[in-house]
């Protein structure tokens, strides 16, 4: 067993910085993979970009923003079969669209429409989870349930640095290293929980070392490293096949954009770290080194991030074209077997409501 | 005086509390860099320091079960929770602590502490940013619970809460805490608990409602002017309840419609209505009705409006009541 203390101090790359220090190698991604993670990145910035405007323009609710997040969820994606289950917080509220989900139905979620609704297993995703943490002892549980049945699918949950704290993340955590649940932890450690740092969160000194004490071993990486984020899961993946059990990613970057739209960093954020993490953003390192081996010009280039734009175009037009839900549809789905007061209370909400 | 919005009152109030006793200290999760997400903390770290308004970690059993340790050490810690559905994890620790410390002491030792939280819905938000838990709070014994509907109230109950050597919850109607606004009292103002406040008199039929439910009430009884006169009782204290004020308006009206945006299924509205039919059955000319969320999980919300008890629903309740 992989040992599990102590914990990574440093943070892996892959990707060099255009100077002094050279790329690294990575394995299993010829360049075709290394185009399609590139399209993937392309396609979560454009989600997220057009979101933020949707939002301005009244489009769509509330609306998390994850800029900056995306090397982290497409380097970790990559790294997964389409069998393994994804377990997103409200942070990777896209990802499904690299499982092919249509970006209409998450712009349905973000709209409060009922069509934002998907069963899970059409995408091996699960629903997208709003109470911070609760979500970890689900992948353990399907990544547990996985290994009982003798399946190769491993079960990645997604969350925060501030996650991290929450009795449900270590219990989760526990549960996945007793029961060997092929699993992975991945934490996206944005410096951030709202308002409150990592230093208020933790005495530890890093976020890696909370896996210690579940005999859970880690791996820290640069967030915005796509290529170090993918080398990492793709590690973590094949411990968990191997039936080694799970494996906590700790993927660092710096929350470059405001929690969410309704938050106004600017009380509380250090604008000079806002700049730097803008300024070494993930997708533009990931073009840079594409560049530098050749892959990527500025017609390709062009041509992905218009592909992606027409996604987008045709997403929000068939969100926007979904009827307005049937008031019906409020006692619908909470149970297989209803009882008989729903069809009262409909029709007398009917009859009030003409 | 001075107009404050109801938000802006809660704010007052823990700027009161907090000047008048050393004792008292803030614990929840951005309440202290970014002033709370809605702004009820604005000011308070500034003022009174991080050590008394703390920014914890995020873990809300953590920040109940630690005010618990808190009481121990003779503080008065008022806890925010940041949502109605992110108090959920709490709950372990109020029903297996909270309610049950003082008495596991045979009474020796008191825990004032007060939890504190935005609750409902109708503010277009993602899932579980609605919900009105008031049920969970107050059925756990040894828990007084407080909802304020006006921002004269948010202030005098947070007071009162503050003060009390119970553990008191109050939660804060988010949807109308920057709407409704009103006269507020400067300086030290403590509504005490266990009082009703008589929002609007009237002869013909009595709706009960707390919180955000007030003003539909109030909506209601304003459609129904012309046909008849309507009592609208601001419950606001839900535990303990003020059962003379309940009475006496049931047995004035004869007519009791309940109100209450929470899911109807032993809801606090089955209680009142318990309570109705345990000593008030002999002046009610007609049933006491509910006007209530549905027993489904909290809609989307794009279709929010149909599952929030509307104006136009209390209206048909109590024009079925009327032909009593
Ligand atoms: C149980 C619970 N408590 C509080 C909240 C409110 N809340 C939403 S996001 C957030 C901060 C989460 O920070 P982190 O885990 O670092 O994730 P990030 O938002 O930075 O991705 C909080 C406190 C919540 N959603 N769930
Ligand atoms: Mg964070």
């Amino acid at each position: 067993m992989a040992s599990t203390i102590p914990a990574e101090r440093g943070l892996r790359r892959v990707i060099g910085d255009d100077a002094s220090i050279p790329d690294g190698e990575v394995d299993g991604l010829d360049d075709e993979g290394l185009l399609e993670l590139y399209r993937s990145l392309v396609l979560l910035r454009t989600y997220d970009e057009r979101s933020v405007i949707y939002h301005r323009q009244g489009r769509i609710g509330t609306y998390a923003i994850y800029w900056g997040h995306e090397a982290m969820q497409a380097g970790s994606f990559h790294a997964l079969a389409d069998d393994d289950w994804i377990f997103p917080s409200y942070r990777e509220s896209a990802i499904g669209l690299l499982r092919g989900m249509p970006p209409a139905t998450i712009l349905s979620w973000w709209r409060g429409h009922p069509a934002g609704w998907w069963n899970p297993a059409d995408y091996n995703v699960a629903s997208i989870c709003v109470p911070i943490a609760t979500h970890v002892p689900h992948a353990a549980g399907l990544a547990w349930g996985k290994r009982l049945r003798g399946e190769d699918a491993c079960a990645i949950a997604y969350f925060g640095d501030g996650a991290t704290s929450e009795g449900a993340f270590h219990e989760g955590a526990n549960f996945a290293a007793v029961m060997r649940a092929p699993a992975i932890l991945f934490c996206s450690n944005n410096g951030w929980a709202i308002s409150t740092p990592v230093s208020a969160q933790t005495r530890a000194q890093t976020l890696a070392d909370k896996a210690i004490g579940y005999g859970i071993p880690s791996a820290r990486v640069d967030g915005g490293d796509v290529l170090a984020v993918y080398e990492a899961t793709r590690a973590a993946v094949a411990r968990a096949r191997a039936g080694e059990g799970p494996t906590f990613i700790e993927a660092v970057t710096y929350r470059a954009a405001p929690h969410a739209t309704a938050d106004d960093p600017s009380a509380y954020i250090d604008p000079e770290r806002v700049e730097e993490a803008r300024a070494n953003e993930c997708l533009g390192r990931y073009e840079r080194y594409l560049r530098r081996h050749g892959l990527l010009d500025a017609e390709l280039e062009q041509q992905l991030k218009a592909e992606a734009a027409d996604v987008m175009r045709a997403g929000i037009a068939a969100a926007e074209a979904e009827p307005k839900p049937d008031l019906g549809l409020l006692f619908e789905h909470a149970l297989v077997d209803p009882p008989a007061s729903f069809q009262t209370d409909l029709a007398e909400l009917r009859r009030i409501l003409g | 005086m001075a107009e404050r919005f109801l938000v802006e009152a809660v704010n007052d109030a823990l700027h009161v509390e907090m000047e008048r006793d050393a004792d008292v200290l803030l614990l929840g999760e951005d309440v202290g860099r970014a002033g709370g997400v809605f702004r009820a903390t604005a000011g308070l770290r500034d003022r009174f320091g991080a050590d008394r308004c703390v920014d914890t970690p995020l873990a809300e059993a953590g920040i109940l079960g630690s005010a618990v340790g808190l009481c121990m050490a003779g503080f008065r810690p008022v806890c925010e929770m940041q949502y109605d559905a992110f108090s959920y994890p709490c709950l372990d620790q109020l029903i297996t602590h909270v309610g049950r410390y003082r008495w596991r002491t045979g009474g020796t030792m008191t825990f004032p502490l007060t939890i504190r939280m935005p609750y409902g819905g109708g503010v277009r938000a993602p899932e579980l940013h609605d919900d009105s838990p008031e049920t969970y709070y107050v059925h756990t014994p040894g828990v007084k619970v407080a909802i304020p509907s006006t921002p004269a109230d948010a202030k005098g109950l947070l007071a009162a809460a503050i003060r009390d050597p119970d553990p008191v919850v109050v939660l804060e109607p988010k949807l109308v805490y920057r709407t409704e606004r009103g006269e507020v009292p400067d300086g030290e103002h403590v509504v005490p608990l266990g009082k009703a406040r008589l929002a609007r008199e009237g002869g013909d039929l009595t709706i009960v409602a707390y919180g955000a439910m007030v003003p539909v009430a109030e909506r209601a009884a304003d459609a129904l002017a012309s046909k008849a006169d309507i009592e609208v009782l601001d419950i606001r204290s839900l535990k303990p309840l003020d059962e003379e004020a309940l009475l006496a308006s049931a047995s004035k009206t004869g007519r009791v419609v309940l109100v209450q945006e929470a899911a109807r299924t032993c809801g606090y509205a089955a209680e009142l209505a318990a309570i109705l039919a345990e000593k008030a059955i002999l002046d009610l000319r007609g049933p006491v009705l509910r006007v209530t969320g549905y027993d489904v999980p909290y809609p989307y919300w794009s279709i929010e409006d149909a599952y929030m008890p509307s104006a136009a629903r209390v209206v048909d309740a109590a024009r079925r009541l009327l032909a009593f």
